[in-house]
């Protein structure tokens, strides 16, 4: 499994086509295509992947693109995403609080 | 072996029972179900009242700080301590402290000051680097991570899989093959700095586990200093092999844990669940899964806490730690897929621990040794050297 979510962009507008209650991890992006935030729904969401992209669009609304990858292990999915993305921007996307994280050189 | 508690025992247990039931239980309630953390602030109250409770540092040797508690009620406590949904893995999720690797207790009093005393004070954490995609049962073998001579230093070349905690640890000790002829004489133990040049945690290896992960490290062109061995060269096998055979006492009873409280969930439930008219409870069906669990328990208990007592008494217990690995981590794996099967569909829901025991469970039967590598110590017990 690729350790970077490289899949293409989708609109916040399909975000109720595309998704539907699974667990998974996710990522938003402004107009620009830059992470801004990354979050996962896990066994606790209500309306999994969904309900947690919507929320996340109401919560940064400079979100326009979504992409998401469906998994059971969101937890260590999520924390690997947020490494390797460290590990490219030597930040977190602007929307996610600090967190304790390791650290990944992923090549 | 005295069946029986003694007084003292039996009022740790009870103490560490209500830690567990009064405090665990009610944060877990609004963890994600697969979380193996709490939020920094309940983690740090919880601390405290386990150092007031006298019982930080369960882990740690009396002789290093640990409490001055022998290791038959050290196992007792780490059966309480694993019954909540992520007692297998993150027993009261760290708030008794961790324990060193054991290794480290065999280091040199510089290594024991640099790495030994800092995890135990929890301000380092290390990883143990042993399996490699080659293999891991048999690691003598398996190991093809290269370490050669230069000058003071050695420079490591290979790769490591399946490595819990890599990615957040300080340090980590690194096995590694310096003399290619010599089979398991030829492996050396490295304490490896995770700031090292050329050192790399290259992915998330994704298991049943999803918050306590792996990972797959590279070593590209590594420096380590000859200070960092640990032990001696070409004996990286022979450090600390009667505590790594102790490990498995407290790792069974952690199994032992998660079965009683899965049996205690279903015998609460089992009775107030109606089907065709009758509780289930009623069904020989279900009552002889609650006796097969009952028997699975003991069975498994007794062997445990008899392992326990014989490495305290000082006698060999290899063997006896063997049959506890063993036969707890398949026992248990068993009365959690009964409890599942009582519950039905709540059984594998979320919403209940069940699923997630029952997918790290299944880990238990593969990690610290996989049974198989179990059994083998057991036939080696029993036919002795003829064995190989
Ligand atoms: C979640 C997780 C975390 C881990 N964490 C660590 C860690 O932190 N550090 C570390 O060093 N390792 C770690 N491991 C590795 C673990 O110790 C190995 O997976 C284990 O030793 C088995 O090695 P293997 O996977 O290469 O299987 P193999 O060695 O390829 O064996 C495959 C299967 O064959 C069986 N087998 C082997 N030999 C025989 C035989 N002679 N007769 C019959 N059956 C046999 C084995 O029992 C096993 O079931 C972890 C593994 C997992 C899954």
């Amino acid at each position: 499994m690729a350790a970077r979510l490289d899949k293409p962009w989708i609109e916040v507008s399909q975000i109720a086509v595309v998704l539907r209650g699974h667990m998974g991890v996710f990522q938003l992006a402004d107009a620009d295509n830059t992470v801004i935030y990354m979050g996962y729904a896990g066994g606790n969401s209500l309306q999994g992947l969904r309900g947690e992209v919507t929320q996340a669009c109401a919560d940064h609304p400079d979100a326009c693109y979504f992409r998401h990858e469906i998994t059971t292990s969101y937890l260590s999915r999520f924390r690997e995403l947020m490494m390797v993305y460290m590990h490219d921007h030597g930040r977190l996307p602007a929307g996610n609080p600090k967190i304790s994280l390791g650290r990944m050189s992923p090549g | 072996m005295d069946l029986n508690l003694t007084e003292e025992q039996t009022m740790i247990v009870g103490m560490v029972r209500r830690f567990v039931r009064e405090e665990i239980l009610p944060l877990e309630a609004d963890l994600d179900p697969d979380a193996d953390e709490l939020a920094p602030a309940d983690r740090d109250r919880l601390v405290e009242k386990t150092r007031e409770m006298g019982l930080y540092g369960l882990g740690i040797p009396p002789e290093y700080g640990g409490p001055d508690v022998d290791l038959v009620t050290r196992t007792l406590l780490a059966v309480e301590m694993s019954q909540h949904r992520a007692g297998l893995y993150a027993p009261c999720y760290g708030t008794f402290g961790g324990a060193g690797l054991a290794q480290l207790f065999e280091a040199t009093e510089e290594q024991k000051e640099r790495y030994l005393y800092p995890t135990l004070r929890g301000e380092k954490r290390g990883f143990f680097g042993l399996s490699e995609p080659s293999g891991g049962s048999d690691p003598a073998r398996a190991i093809q991570t290269r370490a050669v001579q230069d000058g003071d230093d050695w420079i490591i070349n290979g790769a490591k899989l399946w490595i819990s905690g890599a990615d957040r640890a300080d340090y980590g000790l690194v096995f590694a093959r310096t003399d290619a002829d010599k089979g398991r004489n030829g492996v050396t133990c490295f304490i490896v700095d995770t700031d090292t040049p050329g050192f790399h945690v290259r992915r998330i290896v994704h298991t049943l586990r999803s918050a306590h992960y792996a990972t797959e490290l590279q070593f590209e062109d590594m420096r380590v200093p000859k200070e960092n061995i640990l032990g001696e060269v070409n004996r990286g096998f022979a450090i600390a092999n009667d505590r790594l055979t102790r490990q498995r006492i407290p790792y069974a009873a952690g199994c032992i844990g998660v079965a009683i409280k899965a049996q205690e969930m279903a015998l609460d439930y089992v009775p107030q669940r109606q089907t065709f008219g009758a509780p289930l409870s009623s069904r020989q069906a279900i009552q002889w899964m609650l006796v097969d669990n009952e028997i699975d328990i003991k069975q498994s208990l007794w062997i445990t806490l008899e392992a326990a007592n014989k490495a305290h008494q000082g006698e060999p217990f290899r063997k006896e730690a063997a049959m506890a690995k063993l036969v707890a981590t398949e026992a248990a794996g068993r009365v959690v897929d009964r409890a599942m099967q009582m519950f039905g569909g709540l059984g594998v829901a979320k919403d209940l621990p069940f699923e997630r025991w029952y997918r790290e469970m299944r880990i238990r039967r593969i990690g610290e040794g996989p049974n198989e590598v179990q059994r083998h110590v057991i036939a080696r017990e029993l036919l002795g050297a003829s064995l190989r």
